[in-house]
């Protein structure tokens, strides 16, 4: 069953006299029940010609069961007397004429939603077997479809051919149409899980793609290059200034009227879309804490002027015994970063690392607690812990890294010889720190004045020149809320303390 | 955790001495004792600064006003940058005025950029507090912060002493008995 409604069938009839394939004429009406796009093309196109002609026969009878349509039928019947008032004559005229279904390339998806929608294309030719090609590993796994940009061109197109006849079923505002990305997702995706024994949804870490060129008719993007110059600017990036974006910018823009130059409905195709190579990405982001427990360690490889100015790096110690469980490239993220010379302990700083393209991504938990001990033992200068896999995007990593509050331990030297009422001041001290961007960062940072908060302070005395400062802050610059950077961060400690002070280690803890 | 304890009398070198690098410009534009210090961070960025020798930190002079107005059309104060590339900075060249300072003795001094880049900031806290300048000249009295463009951030010390250089201007100026600043 089609679900179409009584509303649908001038649509219907205007689609498929114009060059449309089933499915596509499904997508106009439409319908979102994915099962009537997984029909094969031919039963698609025979149950559309019986309600068709089920229509000729008796005109308020629904192919359907009548419980699946929303509107009651009253309404239905109201608006289809409108309808015939309105247009009169030329309405019969086509009603009447016998309709047929175009055994030709669709005017509307070029073929993609027919030949490349069947079992031949895609479990079997392409797509199935690129994926078993490449041997990954995977339990689920998400589609996407890179069409041809002219494709928008022709939708528009058809669109302003039923137009008339979609106000008046008063179902339809273009953006409703089912788009033919998700009418070849829902035509194939179950063949291909069934294919490849795994679902297919709509978010994985497994994303196989499929595209489509169609040279035939690039031209047709080219319609409005003059008129519409302002959304076709060439960027330095891309090949073409007739991105899928820009057509579908220009086609907001543009007027009926002066878009009516482009045949409505589209020209015929001589030829259907060519596919291009299936390509496969596999992502998995392990997340976890590090502590840091050396002073000469930098998070992340330190390189100036292509020489490096330190050996291995946080990324680096956790990264190797990883690489070489996945073979794949691997991107490193944290919540935020701290100096080579300063400790991470407590708890320890999140982070992920994303691993790029994995052939190998299942892992039983005894075997991710192996993938810890591993780089536990591979060095002693850091610690991980927690360490899980997950497949969502990083982006949560840096979400709340302002806000966040953290414990930081430093010991601190002071100028002014000490006593131990000389710290007094210091305890439960609250404050706001206005802070410009460090000196030490101003290079790849805009210059802003921040303002961070000092939740609470205490310390401890060591000796007349020493003592220890634990600080409850907003993340921020202690260094810089210490030694001032040349009075750049109001208050300071040295001007707290009315003294020259230096910061001599810092742990985050 | 226990730290290692360092003497009492701190022997570690201070924030300016771990992360910059001293260059001085001497005798500025030929006018005799006008020494600059630039500070140089390893990230590139430096700070203008004056030499501990400079006529204004000598014979406890005072200081009347600092202006940072060059010309009628210019002022550093106008100087605003935006974005991680700092767009909008005023580009200085080595003998571009940041500013001018005048002490209680009527004396006038222009202190300039020295190297070429990009104007990030100016110290507006001297302008309150001149004394700062006066007593913290290499830190807090700072005068301004420039950004040299990457490509000559190698080239732009080219002109300068280091400070050893600077050290030996100093004292042959001393035992030619010059007139004291």
């Amino acid at each position: 069953m089609l679900s179409l409604k009584e509303k649908d069938r001038p649509i219907i009839r205007k689609l498929l006299d114009a060059g449309c394939c089933g499915r596509c004429v499904l997508r106009f009406c439409c319908v979102g029940k994915y099962s009537s796009y997984q029909l094969s093309i031919e039963d698609i196109n025979k149950q559309l010609l019986a309600f068709l002609s089920e229509a000729d026969d008796q005109p308020s009878c629904e192919a359907s069961d009548p419980t699946q349509t929303e509107d009651p039928p009253s309404k239905k019947l109201k608006l289809e007397t409108l309808q015939a008032g309105d247009d009169g004559g030329t309405e019969t005229l086509t009603a009447n004429a016998e309709p047929k279904v175009q055994s030709e390339i669709c005017v509307a998806c070029l073929g993609v939603l027919q030949d490349f929608c069947d079992q031949s294309y895609t479990t079997q030719l392409q797509v199935c077997d690129a994926v078993r090609k490449g041997e990954y590993q995977f339990d689920s796994l998400m589609l996407a479809v890179s069409l041809p940009a002219q494709l928008s061109v022709r939708e528009h197109s058809c669109w302003l051919h039923v137009k008339k006849e979609a106000e008046k079923s008063m179902c339809l505002d273009k953006e409703d149409l089912v788009q033919v990305k998700d009418a070849f997702k829902w035509a194939t995706q179950g063949m291909v899980g069934k294919d490849l024994g795994a679902s297919v949804l709509t978010n994985s870490g497994f994303e196989v793609s499929v595209g489509f060129t169609h040279a035939e008719t690039d031209g047709d993007c080219h319609f409005r290059a003059t008129t519409c110059s302002d959304c076709f600017k060439p960027t330095k990036n891309k090949a073409s200034v007739f991105t899928r974006m820009a057509v579908v910018k220009a086609l907001e823009k543009i007027s009926d009227q002066k878009f009516l130059n482009y045949p409505c409905p589209p020209v015929h195709p001589a030829t259907r879309c060519t596919p291009l190579d299936t390509t496969l990405q596999h992502a998995s982001v392990f997340i976890a804490r590090y502590n840091k427990f050396s002073r000469e360690l930098p998070q992340t490889p330190w390189v100036i002027d292509g020489e490096r100015r330190m050996e291995g790096s946080v990324e680096e110690l956790i990264a190797g015994p990883l690489l070489s469980s996945f073979r794949a490239d691997f991107n490193f993220s944290s919540s935020g970063r701290e100096d080579v010379d300063v400790r991470t302990l407590g708890n320890g700083r999140p982070f992920a690392m994303e691993l790029l393209n994995p052939h190998r991504a299942r892992f039983n938990k005894a075997e991710i607690r192996q993938l810890q001990e591993t780089i536990n033992t591979s060095s002693d200068k850091i610690r991980v812990r927690d360490l899980q896999i997950v497949t969502e995007a990083m982006g949560r990593m840096k979400e709340g890294e302002e806000e966040k509050t953290k414990t930081y331990s430093a010991l601190i030297w002071t100028k002014k010889p000490l006593t131990h009422t000389d710290l007094d001041f210091i305890k439960n001290i609250k404050l706001k720190v206005d802070q410009k961007t460090p000196l030490r960062v101003l290079h790849r940072r805009p210059l802003a004045v921040r303002q961070r908060v000092i939740h609470s302070m205490s310390a401890s005395f060591l000796d007349t020149h020493h003592f220890k400062l634990q600080l409850h802050t907003q993340a921020g610059y202690i260094k810089e809320f210490v030694h001032g950077d040349f009075g750049r961060t109001k208050p300071n400690l040295c001007a707290l303390m009315d003294s020259e002070v230096d910061i001599l280690e810092l742990d985050v803890e | 955790c226990v730290f290692a304890m360092e003497e009492a009398d701190k022997t570690a070198p201070s924030v300016t001495d771990r992360y910059y690098t001293r260059w001085y410009k001497t005798d500025m534009k030929g006018k005799p004792c006008e020494d600059h210090c630039i500070l140089q961070h390893s990230n590139r960025i430096c700070l203008i600064t004056l030499a501990e020798t400079h006529p204004i930190l000598q014979n406890g002079r005072k200081i009347k006003n600092i202006n940072y107005k060059i010309s009628d059309g210019c002022s550093r104060l106008n100087n605003k940058v935006s974005g991680k590339s700092k767009r909008g900075g005023q580009f200085l060249t080595e003998f571009a005025p940041l500013c001018r300072i005048t002490c209680t003795d009527n004396m006038e001094y222009t202190v300039f950029s020295c190297i070429r880049g990009r104007l990030l900031e100016v110290n507006e806290d001297i302008l309150k507090h001149p004394d700062l300048l006066l007593e913290k000249p290499s830190t807090d009295g700072y005068i301004a912060v420039i950004l040299p463009k990457l490509e000559e951030s190698k080239s732009i010390t080219n002109g300068l002493l280091t400070r050893e250089q600077y050290e030996e201007v100093v004292s042959k100026r001393t035992s030619q008995q010059q007139e004291p600043c």
